[in-house]
């Protein structure tokens, strides 16, 4: 069972507190009647199912509830870090550097 | 006490005898032995058959990695185990042990056939002999393998027993008990860290309880091993025995199954009888040890055949000589020690071979000492013996070419082809692996977790090197933690130190297609098995262990991983570390369904959630049924009735005067805050603007792919408040849809989300007079038709209790729902059903209320929708907003899919006799004549007798079904074909005229 920090409670707790809700940093549209069919397309169904450090949102549900971001390494299975939703999409190469 | 039996030797208790039955044999053993140990003790070595060929065979080790010596357990009734490992097992008064994979019996056994036809089971027997004709497989060839497949016998009763978890956080979590181990936790102990060490064995001491001749700091070991323990225990350390570490996982995470009550012959019955512990440590140190390999040769699995290593812990630690005359071949310096420890206890040497040309000079001065041949440069090239092993066929070796061979009489027969690191739990880390040219195995490299592996885990041999590295790593663990800790030095007297070479099977005279040299003794997998794979075109090692299933038992191959690796690798002509290891998984040894289900088992299971009226439907004899995990009043049968004749009752009497009905599983969201209304515009489909405070309207959820999520009745309490309903399945997957579109995406809007479901008791009164039973109830709301029309809310009192009221129907009758605070729910529903009495009030269950809504063509999500469903292919286009900008699922709506012509479309059904009820789910085709496999058009999704239509009915997603209203579909079912004919989905008062009061 990993460990995840919440970023909003601050605390490290057990993954059972927490599930797991897909890709971040997918923006659904502002006005979604002006995209294309292949934009919309990309916005529901395509992922980058990445081997590495995946950006991803998890959501302390049995918790305070709110949804967060998170850098996860889909090999290791370990968090680079996890952030705020409306904190700016962290730098790969910062983050990698970090966790060296 | 037989001839085996060191009198005073081992550390089992020669003063507490024990009686057990071995396939109803009585057997006598002291306390502390092993049911191996005891069954050796009295000279029996066959113990089981043999997986694939039922070859006689006996107990190979003395430890959790034996492949061969599987027996069943039986301690009463329930309590049966099959495949307990009888080196593992200790022994109690009565209990009953018995051999496996044997008929009529173990010593004569029909299945020995397979041992003679050998030759047709070789590796992937399976791809190749069942291949053909295809049609013998379901009969011939499955039943056939079923039968064959297996083990022990799976037990039949439920398991009596019960089982526990817990957690535990430690900073220092040690693994294994041996010299590493204990020597790693004093030292992180004495440095003030929480320590827990746990082992397998019933007590701490590893390989030093197999080396009582050692003097440690000048104590001999198991004094040392005593004073440790006492030490370890001052210092709080906690020391879990016959503690099995079952899995390493992320975050040193590791499970620990502890077994509490199998070694009692009396529990008492409030002890579980295994313990799951989750474990998150600090740091680990992996202090497993290494296990001894067998040499690969023909006959190398005959009864009498065992590890060296594993006679050594049989006379030390249970005082029994495995044999009166012994011969020890062996490739490492450690088999040596084990004839001088038989010899010198009496068993009779008859030959060391050694395939090293030059062994140890100290060893062999040693073993002339004690007059014992030896025969260096020598290996073995096969066994003879039925049941037990009685000679041994030795030949010289030089170079590649061996020489004429001698038999030699023997009554067992001690192989060591060197140790293995423990590797297990590491590889569970997915730390890497790097392999050790010297010793030729492989060792741990880099490491994925905050761990450190002592002693003979990371190669090391002798008691004092792992001593110290145990204390090192110990002291590492802890520095770690940022304390500090000294490392202890230890001095070790007569330590046995050691080297050895690994080897591929050994080199042989005879025809080696006849060689039966096994590699994986629990799977039957020999060394041609392995070379047949590679010729057959296996290249990776994980096709050449799935091939031949190497390493694929029970044992997980800790004995057979490096000799079928070394095979591999010389078949292949790839050195080792290029060919890689295959993988190890949790658990490290075989662990009950049990103790990882713990405590969730019967009605701690799952949930199951209760309505606050269901202790009424249950005195009043409700039948139930689960919906997600409620259980929910289905119908209420009267005496004698079916479920048929109660719906049917049921049905009648709510739309003739008045049904009561219990819908408090609603999902219920509150949906407050100055954006609720923009909040529901953007989430639901309909328009909410213009929707009047004390007026409710079906909402329609869709995801932003445009299909049907989940729907529900939706009132407006205020201009900024809501009372959101939701499928009973559905309530918490929309709460959290709705907090993810909220917090994420609209952040901005000012609105808050609460689940109410469990506050709210909902009871639904429909039928013609539902008004005359709930009125009389109601304060301060007028209930006509005009001023509290259908779809109206209010707030209001009913009964006394605080209300809200809706006016809505999901019968097609006057309905009203009644939401009143859940503990008021069952006296609310008492008052009104006691009122409703004079109408002959109905209390009906779920299935009526599904006959009365198809009847009516409402849908219910999940059943007649199924993820792909628009709300244009279920007939719900008047539930869309066309002129609102946005909304969840409004630009879905307008992908290419699902604007075009001919998709499934929601159509009713009626059966052409007018008396067939379709299955649910049941397939539909336009051409029942058409060769199969047949275009299936759709399916049923609903389907009811219904009493107002006097018929059944149906409804169906089917292809272009809007288009083909009045055409005759099929429905071919095992027995015949169904005809049908589309119709539209309202069966009952298409006009609605029911709805006015």
């Amino acid at each position: 069972m990993l460990l995840i920090h919440c970023p909003y409670c601050n605390q490290t707790l057990p993954e059972a507190e927490f599930t797991y809700a897909g890709e971040a940093h997918i923006a659904r549209p502002a006005d979604p009647s002006s995209v294309s069919d292949e934009e919309w397309r990309d916005f529901l169904f395509i992922r980058t199912n990445v081997k590495g450090p995946h950006y991803e949102r998890w959501r302390h549900f049995y918790g305070c509830g709110r949804y967060f971001n998170a850098v996860r390494d889909t090999v290791s299975d370990r968090f680079l870090i996890t952030y705020k939703t409306d904190d700016p999409r962290p730098e790969l190469s910062k983050l990698l550097e970090k966790s060296k | 006490m037989s001839s085996f039996r060191v009198s005073g030797r081992g550390r089992v208790d020669h003063t507490q005898p024990i009686q057990f039955t071995f396939d109803g044999k009585k057997i006598k053993g002291f306390k502390g032995d092993t049911v191996a140990s005891a069954l050796l003790a009295n000279g029996i070595h066959l113990m089981g058959r043999s997986f694939k060929y039922h070859r006689p065979r006996g107990a190979v080790t003395a430890g959790s990695e034996e492949p061969n010596a599987l027996v069943g357990t039986r301690r009463g009734p329930g309590r049966f185990e099959p495949n307990t490992r009888a080196t593992v097992q200790e022994i109690w008064d009565g209990l009953q042990v018995n051999s496996q994979n044997r008929y009529p019996s173990l010593s004569f056994d029909v299945g020995a056939i397979n041992d003679k036809a050998y030759m047709l089971f070789s590796a992937g027997f399976y791809y190749k002999t069942f291949m053909w004709p295809k049609s013998f497989w379901d009969k011939v060839y499955e039943p056939f393998i079923r039968a064959a497949a297996g083990l022990g016998v799976s037990p039949t009763e439920p398991d009596p027993d019960h089982y526990a978890s817990r957690y535990l956080h430690t900073d220092v979590l040690i693994i294994g008990a041996g010299p590493a181990g204990l020597a790693a936790a004093l030292t992180a102990a004495r440095a003030g860290s929480r320590v827990t060490l746990v082992d397998e064995n019933p007590e701490a001491g590893g390989s030093l309880l197999s080396e009582p001749s050692v003097m440690i700091e000048d104590i001999p070991a198991w004094d040392w091993v005593a004073k440790t323990v006492a030490e370890l225990k001052e210092l709080g350390v906690k020391l879990m025995t016959r503690t099995t570490a079952i899995g390493y996982y992320h975050q040193n995470f590791v499970g620990l199954c502890e077994k509490l009550t199998d070694h009692l012959a009396s529990p008492d019955g409030e002890t579980p009888r295994e313990r799951m512990w989750r474990v998150r440590a600090k740091q680990v140190v992996l202090a497993q040890g290494a296990l001894e390999k067998p040499l690969v040769f023909d006959g190398n699995d005959r009864p009498g055949v065992m590890l060296a290593g594993s006679a050594q812990t049989y006379l030390n630690r249970y005082g029994v000589r495995v044999g009166d005359k012994a011969v020890i071949v062996t490739s490492h310096d450690s088999a040596w020690y084990a004839a001088f420890d038989l010899a010198d206890a009496g068993t009779a040497i008859a030959a060391i071979v050694d395939t090293r040309a030059e062994p140890n000079a100290d060893l062999v001065a040693e073993a002339t000492k004690r007059g014992i041949r030896i025969m260096a440069g020598h290996t073995v090239t096969g066994t003879e013996g039925r049941l037990r092993v009685k000679s041994v066929r030795v030949n010289p070796v030089t170079g590649s070419s061996v020489g004429a061979p001698e038999i030699i009489g023997c009554d067992c027969l001690l192989m060591s082809g060197g140790w293995t690191p423990s590797l297990h739990l590491f590889s569970h880390t997915k730390g890497t692996l790097k392999w050790d040219e010297e010793r030729q195995t492989f060792l741990p490299d880099h490491k994925a977790e905050e761990c450190e592996i002592a002693g003979a885990g990371r190669g090391l041999w002798g008691i004092e090197a792992v001593l110290n590295d145990g204390a090192k790593m110990g002291a590492a663990a802890v520095k770690s933690l940022g304390k500090t800790a000294k490392a202890a030095s230890y001095a070790v007297a007569h330590d046995r130190p050691g080297t050895g070479v690994s080897h591929k099977e050994l080199p042989t005279d005879l025809d080696a297609g006849k060689a039966r040299a096994f590699v994986d003794y629990q799977n039957d997998v020999t060394a041609k098995d392995l070379r047949l794979a590679v010729r057959e075109g296996m290249r990776s090692i994980e096709h050449v262990k799935r091939y031949t299933t190497n390493g694929m038992a029970t044992d997980q191959g800790k004995m057979s991983n490096i000799n079928g690796l070394n095979i591999a690798s010389d078949a292949l002509g790839v050195p080792q570390p290029k060919v890689g290891l295959t993988t190890f998984r949790p658990p490290y040894t075989p662990t009950t369904f049990g103790a990882f289900c713990g405590y969730h088992k019967g009605s701690h299971f799952e949930v199951t959630r209760k309505t606050p009226i269901d202790s009424w439907a249950e005195e009043n004899g409700a039948a139930y049924e689960p919906v997600s995990l409620w259980r929910r009043a289905w119908y209420f049968p009267k005496e004698g009735e079916d479920m048929h004749a109660a719906v049917d009752r049921e049905c009648r009497a709510t739309r003739a005067s008045v049904g009561i009905f219990d819908a408090s599983t609603l999902g219920k969201i509150e949906v407050v805050g100055p954006d609720a209304v923009e909040f529901m515009n953007r989430m639901y489909t309909n328009p909410w603007t213009k929707l009047a405070p004390g007026r409710a309207r079906y909402g329609l959820l869709l995801g932003d792919d445009g299909f049907i999520r989940d729907d529900g009745v939706i009132g407006r309490l205020a201009d900024d408040r809501f009372h959101v309903t939701t499928t009973t399945g559905g309530a918490a997957r929309v709460l959290n849809m709705m907090e993810d579109y909220l917090q994420t995406e609209w952040p901005d809007l000012d609105v808050w989300l609460t689940s109410t479901t469990e506050q709210w008791a909902t009871i639904a009164l429909n039928g013609p007079n539902a008004r005359k039973v709930l009125e009389p109830f109601v304060e301060g709301l007028d209930m006509s038709d005009e001023a509290f029309p259908h779809m109206s809310v209010a707030e209001c009192r009913v009964g006394g209790f605080p209300a809200r009221l809706f006016r809505i129907s999901f019968t097609g009758e006057v309905g009203f729902e009644v939401n009143v605070p859940a503990h008021a729910g069952r006296a609310l529903w008492e008052m009104l059903f006691e009122a409703g009495k004079k109408y002959d009030i109905c209390p009906y269950g779920t299935e009526t209320m599904h006959v009365l809504r198809a009847e009516k063509g409402y849908i219910i999500v999940g059943q007649d929708t199924d993820g792909t469903v628009t709300p244009h292919d279920a007939g719900l286009s008047w539930a869309i907003g066309k002129m609102k900008p946005d909304f969840v699922g409004k630009r879905g709506l307008a992908r290419p899919d699902l604007v075009a012509e001919g998709r499934k479309q929601l159509i009713g059904l009626l059966t052409e006799d007018g008396k067939t009820k379709l299955e649910e789910g049941a397939q539909i085709v336009l051409d029942p004549n058409q060769p199969k496999p047949m275009k299936m058009v759709g399916h049923v999704t609903s389907s009811y007798h219904s009493d107002a239509a006097g018929r059944p009915i149906a409804m169906a997603l089917l292809e272009d079904g809007f288009n083909r209203m009045g055409e005759t579909i099929y429905i071919p079912m095992p027995d015949r074909v169904i005809k049908a004919t589309v119709t539209g989905t309202v069966f009952y008062d298409p006009e609605g005229a029911r709805l006015k009061l």
